[in-house]
């Protein structure tokens, strides 16, 4: 692209968007510093932008603690069981629901149940004494279960299906195709953009949770690694880590172990979403607003 | 026929069956336990147990207690401050990507400015812990070597509502502001060239072209929010308050869990869950009720 010459509204352009950016940088690059600065001078506040006193201290003793891989384990675990039931249900129900009234009867009736639970619900204590009743506390599958069924996801994927031309199914459909053909020929592949936008919220979804394992995990055992992360940097509550010492929790609780931890509980993410970037982008204009 | 009919329609409702399954279960099932927000409920009973029906006792024994009327009044004004900074922000932000020229350099300021909507708000929190922090936080050491007093940022009922602002629209401005840069390249470019002719500068293009163009998808976000008016956001409250931030920073969420978690009072935190969700819904509806008919917005 030539440029003729560079106007002020350019330059002004370019710094407010240069702002931006180092705002949602800045935090972070403090983090970054901090966890790989000399602890004493972290906790005197002498840390701004770049480490001082370099050193792995913090990242090696944060490798070491089983407590914090077992907290990892639980969140991989729920990641990828979580992930994977979500996808499959999000097709299996999206796919019926785009179809049309003539096609698939009471659809409306159907997709009214789905998007109700949207607008209402019990509130917190009616589903934490469901799932204790149904005896899933402390299993990885109160984490995974309740929330199975994303009914924005499937929203999403609903309104993707439904802008794929008839043709094609039609055409299979005299092929003598079954549903079951047809969706995973023709419509999946399609729908790849699509998918990977839902697939990437419902990770970050289950890899951001925390609040359910803090209420439906009694022992800190189970901790997936947000709630971990949520009783030693911001609760530090040491009646729910029993299972460490004091002078183990005073440690990890230091800036810079603390540092450590946040940037360990956040990198996998921001490795991840930028490669998915123009899925969600598109994903979300097509799946949220019509024309 | 009927063999046409298992052809045709049956395989769609049994891919149905485990969605439904799901959802009755989980959804469905806790809105039975609404009655208990009607009982002097004692949990060592059980849900089954004998518990007393007290009608409507447990809304009045809420509405009486003196924090409540502050909590409901915080929870609205955190909210509707959220909803209209965000607004604001976001389409400024989608103004300014808009007239980056340079593909390149739209898309990777894009890629940064997201990142903060895909970090949790633990970590989110113990970031703003570390640096809002009055004893060597980097903010606090920016405004002592300006000559002031270090803030306690986060201890204070003046500042704690707007760190919960600001924090909130730091996290969502980017990812937020897809939705606007999408409807505001679905402008006709032509528009834009009868007024350069005219001689408008980039400033008055925007006021007179942009702006309106996009007219209807802002209506509709500022519609589609009014649902979430009674929802000040738990996750980013609970990790960041503490008692003495109660007084401006207490919303209704973070009341049902101290009540309902951590006192075992279920009856009445069912009660205020109830109460909000009843709310919610009645404003959810409207929501999307003035969305179909203003912006022709159907969600299926």
């Amino acid at each position: 692209m030539i440029i003729n010459r560079i106007r002020m509204t350019d330059i002004v352009v370019c710094t407010i968007a240069a702002i931006l950016m180092l705002l949602c940088l800045i935090p972070f690059l403090h983090v970054v510093a901090v966890s790989f600065s000399n602890s004493a001078l972290a906790t005197a506040g002498k840390i701004t932008f770049i480490p001082r006193g370099f050193t792995l201290v913090a990242y090696d003793y944060l490798l070491s603690q089983i407590v914090f891989w077992k907290a990892m384990f639980v969140s991989v675990e729920r990641v990828l069981l979580g992930g994977s039931l979500n996808l499959l249900l999000t097709i299996l129900i999206a796919y019926p629901l785009s179809k049309e009234n003539k096609q698939l009867h009471l659809r409306t009736f159907y997709v009214w149940i789905f998007a109700f639970t949207m607008l209402f619900s019990g509130g917190l204590i009616p589903w934490y004494m469901l799932i204790h009743k149904l005896g899933l506390m402390d299993s990885i599958w109160a984490l995974v279960l309740p929330s199975a069924v994303p009914v924005f996801n499937v929203i999403v994927l609903l309104n993707f299906f439904r802008q794929t031309p008839k043709e094609l199914e039609e055409s299979a459909l005299i092929d003598g195709a079954g549903h079951l053909r047809i969706l995973v020929s023709i419509y999946l592949p399609l729908a790849l953009p699509s998918l990977a936008t839902i697939t990437l919220f419902s990770l970050v979804g289950h890899w951001n949770s925390w609040f359910d394992g803090l209420v439906l995990m009694n022992s800190p055992q189970n901790y997936p690694l947000q709630t971990y992360l949520q009783t030693v940097i911001v609760q530090m509550d040491t009646s729910r880590l029993s299972t460490l010492d004091a002078e183990q929790f005073a440690l990890l609780s230091d800036k810079t172990i603390k540092a450590a931890q946040i940037i360990v509980g956040s990198l996998p993410i921001i490795m991840v979403y930028p490669f998915l970037q123009k899925y969600f982008v598109k994903g979300l204009v097509i799946g949220s607003v019509k024309g | 026929m009927f063999k046409s009919f298992v052809k045709r329609e049956a395989p769609l409702h049994l891919m149905l069956i485990p969605g439904l399954a799901l959802v009755v279960i989980f959804s469905y099932l806790p809105m039975a336990g609404i009655v208990i927000a009607f009982q002097d409920f004692i949990p060592a009973k059980g849900l089954f147990g004998n518990q007393k029906w007290v009608g409507i006792e447990n809304f009045i024994y809420v509405a009486d207690l003196p924090s409540t009327m502050k909590v409901v009044m915080n929870t609205l004004q955190i909210a509707i401050m959220k909803i209209v900074s965000n607004l604001l922000v976001q389409i400024a932000v989608a103004l300014i990507l808009n007239e980056l020229l340079f593909a390149r350099f739209k898309k990777f300021v894009q890629t940064i400015i997201y990142m903060p909507h895909f970090l949790s708000w633990i970590i989110i929190s113990g970031m703003l812990v570390d640096i809002l922090s009055p004893s060597g936080g980097i903010v606090n050491r920016l405004i002592v070597a300006l000559g002031f007093e270090p803030i306690f940022f986060l201890g204070s009922n003046a500042w704690f509502p707007y760190i919960l602002v600001l924090s909130e629209v730091w996290k969502g401005f980017g990812f937020g502001s897809i939705i606007f840069l999408a409807a505001i390249t679905g402008i006709d470019p032509q528009l834009y060239e009868a007024a350069r002719v005219d001689g408008a500068s980039r400033l008055r293009q925007i006021w007179h072209i942009t702006l309106p163009g996009i007219r209807m998808i802002i209506v509709l976000m500022c519609v589609l929010s009014l649902g979430s008016i009674l929802n000040a956001g738990f996750d980013q409250v609970f990790n960041l308050y503490s008692p003495i931030v109660y007084d401006s920073g207490d919303i209704i969420d973070t009341m049902v869990y101290r009540m309902g978690v951590l006192d075992a009072q279920f009856g009445v935190a069912t009660a205020v869950g109830l109460f909000q969700s009843l709310v919610s819904f009645i404003l959810i509806s409207i929501a999307y009720y003035l969305a179909y008919r203003l912006a022709d917005y159907r969600i299926f």
